[in-house]
Order: C-alpha cells, then sequence, then structure tokens
C-alpha cells in the first residue's frame, strides 16, 4: 500500500518494450499482475503477463449508454480511459465470504473469514480511479468501524498509474479535481510518449523498484513532455463548451458544476426533475455496480442441506433496488425517482456530511453504462436550473 | 465479533411479541458487555440470518440482557421457534442512546407506540433508579388494542415511582377504562413545561411525526425533541449502506436522532 507522499521521489524512463521488464519485476516480488486488456469488446482488468497483452492501438468512444472501441494505429498501450471495471473489485470484491458458522455438538462456532493475503499490482489505474481508492479507503478504513478484508487487500497492493493524454466525452475528472493527471496515491505513474514511458514514483515501493530495475532518468525534454501533455488535456478539458460536434467521436463533452452542489441537491429534494428521471431510469442499478465508489452490500445466509454449515457471504447490493430499503414496514424508497434521488444525492452531497468528500470523482462510468443515458452531469444542472 | 448466547427465559408479551432473555455463554464477554438505553444487538440465528433488536431491559442490570422482538421476518420467525437453553449469537451494542446526561434535571416525556416502548423501557429503569436526577416523567404510550399494549405488569411499580403512566389504545374493549386514541392526543392532557421538557418518541414514522407537532406546538425546542428512527439495518457499523437517511447512516449515527438534525427528511415521501 501506497504511503504519504514523500519529496524527491525518482524518475525513471522506459524504452516501450521495458514495459515487459515493469511487469516482470513486479512478479518476482510476487505480485500478482493486472491490466487492462480487451475482453469481449471492452477494456476490463485481467491478468496481464507481458505487455503485448495490453490494449496497444486501441481507443475508446463513450456517451450516454455506449461503448464502443476503435482501432487507431497511433494510439499507445493507454490510449483508451476507463472501462467498466475499477479497483473497487479488487479491494472489494463483488462476493465475498465474511463468516462461517458450523453446528457441532448442538453449539455454534463462529469464524470469521480468513484474510487474503495475495498481493496485487494493478497497471493502468487512472487518477480518477486512484481519487476512488482514496473514497473508498474513507468508508472502510477511516472511519469508526474497520472492514479487514478491505484492509488486507488494500495493503498488499502495488499501482501503477497513468496520467491521460486522452479523455472520453464521459470524462470529467477535470470537474472534480482528480485528473487527467494522477494526483497521488499511486507506486508507480507512467507517461506514454512516442518513443517509451516518463516514470514516476509516488512511494519508497516504487523509489525501490526504480532503483533496483536500474532504468535511466529521463531527460529534461521528455519530463517536460510528459507534464506538459497531460497540463494540455486538462486545459482543454476545463475548455469544454458542452456543445455538442458532429464528427462522431466527439459528443456532448461533459463538465459539472460543483459549486454549491451540496446545498443545491438536498435544498431541491421535491425538484420536479427527479421524477422526470424516475421516467427514463429503469433502477437496472448498473450505474452503482460500474461506479468505483458504490459500496452498498448485502450478506445472505448459504447453509448445506442439514442446515449445519452455513456461510455468510457478502454482494454488492444497489439502492436502486426494491429490497435495499425495505423493512417490515415496507419499502421506504418505492418509487425508481425516489431510488435515482438516493443516489445522486448521496454521491455528491450527503457523501461530504459522512465522510468528507465526494462520492464522485468524475470517471463517467455511470453514464456510459445506463442503458438509457441518463447522465448525471446534465440531471444536476437541470435541478441547478 | 459475534458472541454465543443462550436463552434463559422467555416471555410472552403480547400477541406477536416475546421477551428473550439471554446470557452470554462466554463469561469474559458477559463481565464486560455493557449498553446503553436505545442501542440495539444484531441478533443471529446461522443459517437464517441477523436482525437489529433493541435492548429491553435495565442496563445496570448486567446479568441479564433482554430483547422484546415482534415476530415479523425471516429472523424473528426462526427465533420464535426457539427454546429456553437453545443457542443464538449475537454482535453488540450498536448505535447512539437515548439522551440520559440531556435529560438530567429535566421533565421527560416518553412518548411512544407498540414495540416502540421496548427501547425506552432501559430509560424508564434507569429513571426510577436515579429518580431524584429528573423532574416529571411521564410515559404516553398507545397501542392498538388493551391485549396490545406492552409490560403492563409493571405500570403499577413505574407509577409508585412516580411516573405518569398514560396508555391510549384504537380500538378499546368492555372493560377498557382508558383513553381512546392516537398516542400525540394525549398531549392535551399535559400541562407541560417546555423549556424543560425533553421529548424521547419511538414509533411508527407517521406517529412520530404527530408527537413531534403536539410537542412544538407546546414550544418544546427542536433539539429537546429525539426521535429513534427505522431503517433496513444490516451490518450496524455504517459499511453496507441500506439504512442511509440523508447525512446519516441509522445504525452508526443513530437510531436516536434529535429532531433538529431529521427535520428535513422527515416528511419526505420515500426518502
Amino acid at each position: 500500500m501506497t504511503e504519504p507522499e514523500q519529496a524527491n521521489h525518482a524518475h525513471a524512463f522506459l524504452l516501450p518494450d521495458q514495459l515487459d521488464a515493469l511487469i516482470e519485476r513486479l512478479r518476482e516480488q510476487g505480485y500478482r499482475t493486472v491490466g487492462p486488456r480487451v475482453v469481449d469488446g471492452a477494456i476490463v482488468y485481467r491478468d496481464v503477463e507481458r505487455a503485448d497483452e495490453l490494449p496497444h492501438g486501441y481507443i475508446d468512444t463513450q456517451d450516454g449508454g455506449r461503448y464502443r472501441l476503435v482501432r487507431d494505429e497511433d494510439a499507445g498501450a493507454f490510449d483508451h480511459v476507463v472501462g467498466p471495471d475499477s479497483l473497487k473489485r479488487f479491494v472489494f470484491p463483488s462476493c465475498d465470504t465474511v463468516l462461517r458458522a458450523d453446528l457441532q455438538d448442538g453449539s455454534w462456532t463462529m469464524t470469521p473469514a480468513g484474510l487474503p493475503d495475495e498481493p496485487v499490482a494493478v497497471i493502468g489505474v487512472r487518477g480518477c480511479d486512484l481519487q476512488a481508492l482514496a473514497v473508498t479507503d474513507r468508508v472502510f478504513l477511516e472511519g469508526p468501524y474497520v472492514d479487514p478484508l478491505y484492509e488486507a487487500r488494500r495493503r498488499n497492493m502495488f499501482l501503477v498509474a497513468v496520467n491521460c493524454r486522452r479523455a472520453a466525452a464521459t470524462c470529467f475528472c477535470h470537474s472534480m479535481n482528480t485528473g487527467p493527471a494522477a494526483g497521488g496515491g499511486f507506486d508507480l505513474a507512467l507517461s506514454e510518449l512516442a518513443d517509451g514511458f516518463v516514470v514516476e514514483s509516488g512511494s519508497a515501493a516504487g523509489d525501490e523498484l526504480i532503483a533496483t530495475a536500474g532504468w535511466p532518468a529521463p531527460d529534461t525534454a521528455r519530463l517536460e513532455q510528459a507534464r506538459a501533455q497531460t497540463a494540455q488535456l486538462e486545459a482543454e478539458m476545463h475548455a469544454r463548451d458542452g456543445v455538442v460536434r458532429d464528427d462522431g467521436a466527439m459528443s456532448r463533452q461533459r463538465s459539472l458544476d460543483t459549486e454549491g452542489i451540496h446545498d443545491l441537491l438536498l435544498g431541491r429534494l421535491s425538484h420536479a426533475r427527479w421524477e422526470d428521471i424516475g421516467d427514463r431510469c429503469l433502477a437496472c442499478s448498473n450505474c452503482t455496480m460500474v461506479c468505483p465508489t458504490c459500496f452498498c452490500s448485502s450478506v445472505e445466509e448459504v447453509s448445506d442441506l442439514a442446515g449445519e454449515h452455513v456461510t455468510r457471504e457478502r454482494s454488492w447490493a444497489s439502492c436502486f433496488t426494491a429490497e435495499h430499503s425495505y423493512m417490515n414496514s415496507g419499502t421506504v424508497r418505492k418509487s425508481i425517482a425516489s431510488r435515482y434521488r438516493q443516489w445522486l444525492t448521496h454521491k455528491l452531497a450527503s457523501w461530504h456530511d459522512q465522510f468528507g468528500m465526494s462520492g464522485c470523482t468524475g470517471c463517467g462510468r455511470c453514464i456510459t453504462w445506463c442503458p438509457v443515458g441518463i447522465d448525471l452531469t446534465e440531471e444536476v444542472a437541470a435541478i441547478r436550473d | 465479533m459475534t458472541h454465543r448466547a443462550r436463552i434463559t427465559r422467555i416471555k410472552a408479551e403480547v400477541s406477536g411479541i416475546w421477551t428473550y432473555d439471554l446470557a452470554f455463554e462466554d463469561e469474559a464477554v458477559a463481565a464486560s458487555y455493557r449498553f446503553a438505553p436505545g442501542q440495539f444487538n444484531m441478533l443471529y440465528l446461522p443459517g437464517f440470518g441477523e436482525s437489529a433488536i433493541s435492548v429491553s431491559s435495565d442496563a445496570e442490570s448486567a446479568e441479564t440482557i433482554s430483547h422484546t422482538v415482534r415476530v415479523a421476518g425471516n429472523v424473528t420467525h426462526a427465533l420464535a421457534r426457539k427454546k429456553v437453553g437453545d443457542e443464538v449469537a449475537l454482535r453488540g451494542p450498536f448505535g447512539s442512546a437515548w439522551p440520559i446526561e440531556q435529560c438530567r434535571g429535566q421533565d421527560v416525556v416518553i412518548a411512544c407506540g407498540g414495540v416502540g416502548l421496548a427501547p425506552l423501557r432501559p430509560v424508564i429503569y434507569h429513571v426510577i433508579r436515579h429518580r431524584g436526577d429528573f423532574g416529571r416523567v411521564i410515559l404516553l404510550y398507545g397501542a392498538r388494542t388493551p391485549a396490545d399494549l406492552l409490560f403492563t405488569d409493571e405500570y403499577a411499580a413505574w407509577q409508585d415511582a412516580d411516573v405518569e403512566v398514560c396508555a391510549t389504545v384504537d380500538l378499546g374493549d368492555e372493560t377498557w377504562q382508558g383513553d381512546i386514541g392516537v398516542v400525540p392526543i394525549l398531549f392535551y392532557r399535559l400541562r407541560l413545561d417546555a423549556p424543560r421538557t425533553r421529548v424521547l418518541t419511538c414509533g411508527p414514522e407517521v406517529m412520530m411525526r404527530f408527537v413531534i407537532f403536539e410537542a412544538r406546538a407546546r414550544k418544546v425546542e427542536k433539539r429537546h425533541i429525539y426521535i429513534s428512527m427505522e431503517r433496513n439495518m444490516n451490518c450496524a457499523v455504517g459499511l453496507c449502506g441500506h439504512c442511509q437517511l440523508g447525512p446519516a447512516f441509522v445504525c452508526k449515527d443513530g437510531p436516536v436522532f434529535t429532531y433538529e438534525k431529521m427535520e428535513p427528511y422527515l416528511n419526505l415521501e420515500d426518502f
């Protein structure tokens, strides 16, 4: 796990074919190496053993309810942005055993689940997803109760970030101040250039890896180029005007005005727009599944036939289901409009009350993977008007 | 941490409601377990699941931990099939407590309906143990019928300890001599000294809304009205997300809140 930022971390320059050496070093240190791969027409996190398994020459075009991979011979290994996966699945898997209970001689023995100890190195993490990890750290590690399973997985991570040099139309990290540069919380951060990768360390573990690998430091020109390309993207994102361009790849480019958003949303809980969204929303819960910070879960009892060996299995839950708010006196949030209102006000407003930060990182996944293309940036703007 | 406990007594209270007295199996756990009035435990029956149940016994009588349970769901139905001597598991206590300290030296109105008296009974026990620390103490309690009133065998003792007990029912029977109507109507017979009144309420949300209305009509301050909210509490530690209510997790930040904090969210449909 990454420790707080220190000054004067190491830098290095890798030739394109030295990505393999990076993966190899991590594997030698005992990490399972995971990175972006093309699977079923989307870029998701899978085990990566060689750099040529990365999605070289692919970019993703994203829009409300739309995700397409496009071949682009000029694209590097990391010119796609974020797919449906996030780091969430590595620190908070969609299914997890939390407790076992075994009946012996008429008495129950209860054993908390063993703690996972597999070190995982994730390659290709974006600034928005590093922030998402900071958000889930706050939820699972920094409150009055710590989740031991999350903690065990989190402590064993090595994060290789990527500074984005391209954004999708759904990205709005610039509005949430989470990207496109990796802001911190990484061990190494890569900037992809035409002739290689500038590598910046962000932790002692990252420093050590660079030192032992013996990679040369980047020259000033490359360091500057690495910094400039992400800065240029950020400037472009801030200059977004929201205009629809009709060249196909460039749809409405998102931004979110976060000014006073807490009081805005919690002050307009009876706004007519909620009903309007409720008419479009399918309550499918896709947005909560792809959201890197949505942390709701339910626990189910899984028993053998005799009822003597039981495991308690935790799985992701969604506030878009009726059962999420079910009590014996009935379901609290009966309408879909009320469930969307719960999700959005929690994500953007009451999250600040609970955790002192926004629950949104501007990754745009909820826009892309919504089957009817509901766009929270558009909905907030409508509620603001 | 989930602990084993044994059922030491089962008392049938009223139709559909039983009180289970539990004792921890582990002596060290039994010795160290403390709860504050208003807090709850997660009762666990392996194979059925967990249920959040408030503790209904005296917080200063450590040997017995009672849970007064209305049979409603999967877990409570399974609990209803248990017998004295059977084992259950529990973890806790969780949640916020009734404001005993803030009530000291003040008049206390306890307004509750149905099984909502259970989490407030520890407050009554506390008041009686330390009666001189409190001013007037009034219990306003309602149930559907006289047969549904909880803990009736204790009212005389409470009254002897100078707790004013006012009960009302929705539907009387041939022997009922008391009030008919909902709990908030009982406020009409009270002369409250508003600045020194603290209201503690637990029951259906609609009842609490009208209790708040009556208290506010008598100028009781918002921050002096305490409500116990119910939401779907699964994990009890603020991590599963099911019990969210605006800025709060009911399990961790509640279940007891001031009306001042909950006011914006109480009258919103489906919030």
